[in-house]
């Protein structure tokens, strides 16, 4: 791996790096005197040409995204971050709002300053307690000396920022969702279009993004797309924070750039696979397609390679499972949560999701045949691209890669005396 | 019996819900304050918060019922939250979890009769790297084992 300077990391060591003392110390607030140089316009560009993808699963263009604000509306435009991290298997915004919540109030006023926006609003899970006091402080810091409020550093441009913390559901990570959420609503997702770049929160265009993504954002203004571009894979600039859990030796998170085999990533940063060889990979999050271990081996840690491999690079962190798993146990782990989390308003997704997880339970039970299994996946096909978000998806992907890759880890359950019941008594 | 505000955190309300260009949107947060000011959110407090809020009553129901962490009946003064998800599970959660009910004689929804403590299973709390894990309360407890766990709680117990 070429050398590189950590970008998303690079405080997570340092003492006090949290606060602001300690994060002017180490060059923070610095492609701020940048910025207010550029035009609105150029700061699109510049992140437009980094290439920089959104990290919060989908990978959308982000410098692309902020190109969809219209300007003309006489409306207020906000930010609002997506600080949900509840994907399973995901759990590194964790520490970069925790060891760096300045980083992401500099990426924030970037993004704000693009896109004209004078208020934004952090959204982040309930669970994360310390998190939001971290954050509120270093907002209150950051408010006294300047980096916020009116007329920021002199350049006239003013901004505000709150947090608006969550309370326990996943589904207000879906974009759409958190915007209910932010209103006082059920995180019930919203029929797109309109696409919440035009109508957002309060009606008015909203721009939302991904902790890292927006994090990212002040390296690309301070160093220049160029050199952003010039890390990484051509489709995956950049560094990103990838994450291990699961059957691991070593379990964790390392920054580095895209593009690391990934069998070197679990074997020089995971030390390898706990308890036996290794059997499954999911590797961004629950929601993308499991990969078996032969699948595995020519996988590289960037968007095009899991893309390539049928699966979705998600949020960069992989959960691994040994020869020992049983596939249909952690499936019903996966059936259970899906169902739980629906928000209920689609059919496909709230009848979808539980009847996966009724039928995977009949199967674990011992009473159930093939006939379930195939039915487990014409449901699946049910449930795909027919709801409002892609929750539904989320765990038909699974289902079907779970079944064509693993079955015999579903067969063994089924009842082998498959007699069918006469329709009449004699 | 009709629960109220104290006049100081309807003036903390009032600086949280400057933040919104609509006073609803603050409904999340005024939740929270009626969960830290009156224990849980019980009828009589969901009333107060949409007083509050300036919402009907269902409309603060339909909210706060809509999310796992608003409590809608008193929890234990140690609130016990699991995470059961994929790689807490992987981990060893279900064995963590079994020693717990064991100990306490508690099931999933159910509080101690002494008040002491209370265990709900949640979804993934993003502490997968190091699973299993829970929070107690609001505090993330990790690396969880059957022993660590039994420690912990002795310890809450005395006290």
């Amino acid at each position: 791996m070429a050398d590189f300077e950590p970008q998303l990391t690079k405080r997570f060591n340092v003492k006090d790096g949290h606060t602001l003392k300690g994060y002017l110390a180490t060059g923070g607030y610095e492609s701020l005197k940048k910025l207010f140089t550029m035009k609105p316009t150029e700061v699109i560009e510049e992140v437009k040409a980094s290439n920089l993808k959104g990290r919060g699963g989908a990978g959308f263009p982000t410098g692309m995204k902020w190109s969809f604000v219209p300007q003309n509306t006489g409306k207020p435009i906000y930010l609002a971050v997506n600080a949900d991290e509840g994907e399973p298997g995901t759990f590194t915004d964790r520490y970069m709002l925790f060891n760096d919540p300045h980083l992401l109030l500099e990426g924030i006023i970037c993004a704000c300053f693009a896109i004209n926006s004078h208020t934004a609003y952090i959204y982040v899970r309930g669970e994360f307690y310390e998190q939001i006091q971290r954050l509120n402080a270093a907002i209150d810091e950051a408010k006294k000396a300047n980096y916020l409020g009116k007329n920021i550093q002199g350049s006239g441009f003013d901004l505000e920022i709150y947090v608006h913390r969550g309370a326990g559901a996943y589904i207000c990570g879906e974009e759409t969702g958190l915007l209910e959420s932010l209103e006082g609503k059920p995180g019930k997702p919203r029929i797109k279009p309109p696409f919440p770049a035009v109508v957002g929160l309060f009606g008015c265009p909203t721009i939302i993004n991904n902790v890292k993504t927006l994090c990212s954002v002040p390296w690309i203004i301070a160093n220049g797309a160029k050199a952003y571009a010039a890390l990484g894979t051509q489709e995956s600039p950049g560094t990103h924070v990838f994450g291990l859990s699961g059957h691991v030796n070593q379990t964790g998170y390392w920054e580095m750039p895209f593009g690391m085999p990934f069998m070197d990533f679990l074997n020089n940063y995971g030390k390898g696979v706990k308890g036996g060889k290794l059997k499954a990979v999911i590797p961004g999050g629950s929601s993308c397609p499991v990969l078996t271990a032969q699948e595995c081996e020519d996988l590289t840690l960037s968007y095009e390679s899991m893309k390539a491999h049928g699966t979705m690079f998600g949020t960069g962190c992989g959960i691994i499972m040994n020869e020992h798993t049983d596939m249909a146990k952690v499936l019903k782990n996966l059936t259970h949560f899906y169902s739980h989390e629906s928000c209920g308003q689609c059919t496909p997704c709230r009848e979808g999701t539980a009847w996966e997880d009724r039928l995977l339970k009949k199967i674990l039970n011992g009473e159930a045949t093939a006939k379930e299994l195939d039915l487990m996946l014409e449901v699946a096909d049910n449930m795909e691209g027919k709801t409002i978000c892609v929750l539904s998806s989320a765990l038909a992907m699974p289902v079907r890669s779970f079944l064509k890759k693993f079955r015999g880890d579903f067969e063994k359950y089924l009842v082998k005396n498959t007699v069918a019941v006469p329709e009449k008594v004699q | 019996m009709k629960v109220e505000f104290k006049p100081e955190v309807k003036k903390e309300f009032e600086a949280i819900a400057a933040r919104y260009p609509v006073r609803r949107a603050a409904l999340l947060p005024a939740l929270w304050l009626a969960q830290r000011e009156f224990g849980f959110i019980s009828t009589e407090a969901l009333k107060a918060t949409a007083d509050l809020v300036g919402c009907s009553p269902a409309q603060a129901m339909e909210t706060a019922s809509f999310y796992t962490m608003y409590q809608k009946q008193k929890p234990g003064k140690y609130h016990l939250q699991f995470c059961q998800t994929i790689s807490c599970l992987l981990n060893g959660a279900e064995d963590v979890r079994a020693a717990v009910e064991k100990k306490l004689n508690l099931k999933d929804g159910q509080t101690t009769a002494d008040g002491q403590f209370s265990l709900q299973g949640v979804e993934c709390l993003a502490s997968c790297h190091t699973a299993p894990c829970m929070r107690i309360n609001d505090e993330y407890h990790e690396n969880l084992t059957v022993e660590k766990i039994n420690q912990i709680i002795d310890e809450l117990k005395a006290k």
